[in-house]
C-alpha cells in the first residue's frame, strides 16, 4: 500500500510538472516532448488505479498518434520561435489570475476547501472495487452490446476527421506531370500507331 | 497513506488549470494552445476514469474512450487547419487571425 502511494506520488508529481512545462517551455518541440512525458505517466497513474485498457489506449492513440502528429507539424512549419514568445509576460498577470481563481472554483467544488462536500462523501473514501472479470473484458462486454452504436458513431468521427483532413492539406500544385490513368486507357488506335511504309535500302 | 478519489481529482484539477494558464499565456502560438487543450481533455479523462474505478460503474471509461476519439480527431482537423493557415498567410500567430473581424 505505501507502494502505491509512493508511485502516486511520484507519477502524479511527474504529470503535473510537466505539464506545467509544456505551457512554459521556449521551444514547440520541447513542448510536444513533454506532453508526451505527461501522457505517459497519466497512463501509468490509470495502470496504478486499475484501468489498464484505457491506460494503453492512452499511449497507443495520445502518444502513437496525436504527439507525433504535432511534432510533425511543428517541425514542417517554419516558425519564428523568438516572435512566438513576445506576449508572455505581458499575459502572465491575468493569466495567472484567472487560473488561480479557477483552481479555488475546482478544489471548492470538490470540498477540499470549506468543508463538507456532500456529492464525494460516500465515493471518496471507498477503494476501488475488485471486479471479478478483468477490465478489458468488462469494457468489451458493456462497449459491444449497449453501447454499440455509440461506438460506430465514434468511428464515424474519426472517419470524417481523416477525409477532413486529407481534403484541407491536398492541394494540387499547376504545372505538375501526373498521369491520368483513364485518358491513357481510351486512347483510341490511330491516335496512339502510325504504320509506317519503309522502303527497301532508304530507311525512314 | 491510501490513494483515494481526491488525490486523482487534485491531479486533474491542476492539470485543466494548466491547460486553461497555458491558453492565456501563448497567445501567439496555436500550436501550443492545441497542446493546452489536449491536457484539459487529459484532465477530463482522468476525473472520468477516476470516478468510473471508485464508483465501480464501467461507463466512465467508455466515456473516457469516445472523448479520446473526439480528442485525436479534433488534434487532427486542428493541425490540417494549421497548415493551410500557414501555407497561406506564412505565420501562425493567433493575434493575426482577425480577418472576419469576429
Amino acid at each position: 500500500m505505501v507502494l502505491q502511494a509512493l508511485a502516486f506520488y511520484v507519477f502524479a508529481f511527474v504529470v503535473m510538472a510537466s505539464a506545467a512545462m509544456v505551457v512554459v517551455s521556449r521551444n514547440p518541440v520541447y513542448s510536444v516532448l513533454f506532453l508526451i512525458l505527461a501522457f505517459f505517466n497519466a497512463a501509468a497513474l490509470f495502470l496504478l488505479i486499475g484501468a489498464e485498457f484505457i491506460a494503453m489506449i492512452l499511449i497507443i492513440v495520445y502518444v502513437g498518434a496525436v504527439a507525433v502528429l504535432f511534432l510533425f507539424v511543428v517541425m514542417m512549419l517554419d516558425i519564428n520561435l523568438a516572435k512566438l514568445r513576445e506576449g508572455f509576460l505581458k499575459y502572465l498577470p491575468v493569466g495567472a489570475m484567472i487560473g488561480f481563481v479557477l483552481f479555488l472554483e475546482i478544489l471548492f467544488g470538490l470540498g477540499v476547501l470549506g468543508g463538507n462536500s456532500t456529492s464525494l462523501a460516500g465515493i471518496g473514501q471507498a477503494m476501488p472495487q475488485v471486479i471479478a472479470i478483468d477490465n478489458t473484458r468488462a469494457i468489451g462486454r458493456v462497449l459491444y452490446t449497449q453501447y454499440f452504436y455509440l461506438f460506430q458513431v465514434a468511428g464515424l468521427v474519426l472517419l470524417v476527421a481523416m477525409i477532413g483532413a486529407i481534403v484541407l492539406t491536398l492541394r494540387r500544385r499547376p504545372g505538375l506531370r501526373r498521369q491520368r490513368i483513364s485518358e491513357q486507357l481510351y486512347r483510341p488506335k490511330d491516335e496512339a500507331v502510325t504504320v509506317v511504309k519503309v522502303p527497301t535500302r532508304g530507311g525512314v | 497513506m491510501t490513494i483515494g478519489l481526491d488525490h486523482y481529482l487534485f491531479v486533474a484539477a491542476v492539470l485543466f488549470t494548466l491547460g486553461i494558464l497555458g491558453i492565456f499565456l501563448n497567445r501567439k502560438n496555436v500550436i501550443v494552445i492545441l497542446m493546452c487543450v489536449e491536457l484539459m481533455l487529459l484532465a477530463v479523462n482522468i476525473n472520468l476514469v477516476a470516478f468510473s474505478v471508485f464508483q465501480g460503474n464501467i461507463v466512465g471509461q467508455i466515456f473516457a474512450m469516445l472523448v479520446l476519439t473526439v480528442a485525436a480527431a479534433e488534434a487532427a482537423i486542428g493541425l490540417a487547419i494549421l497548415v493551410v493557415y500557414f501555407r497561406i498567410r506564412g505565420t501562425i500567430e493567433v493575434e493575426d487571425i482577425n480577418a472576419m473581424k469576429g
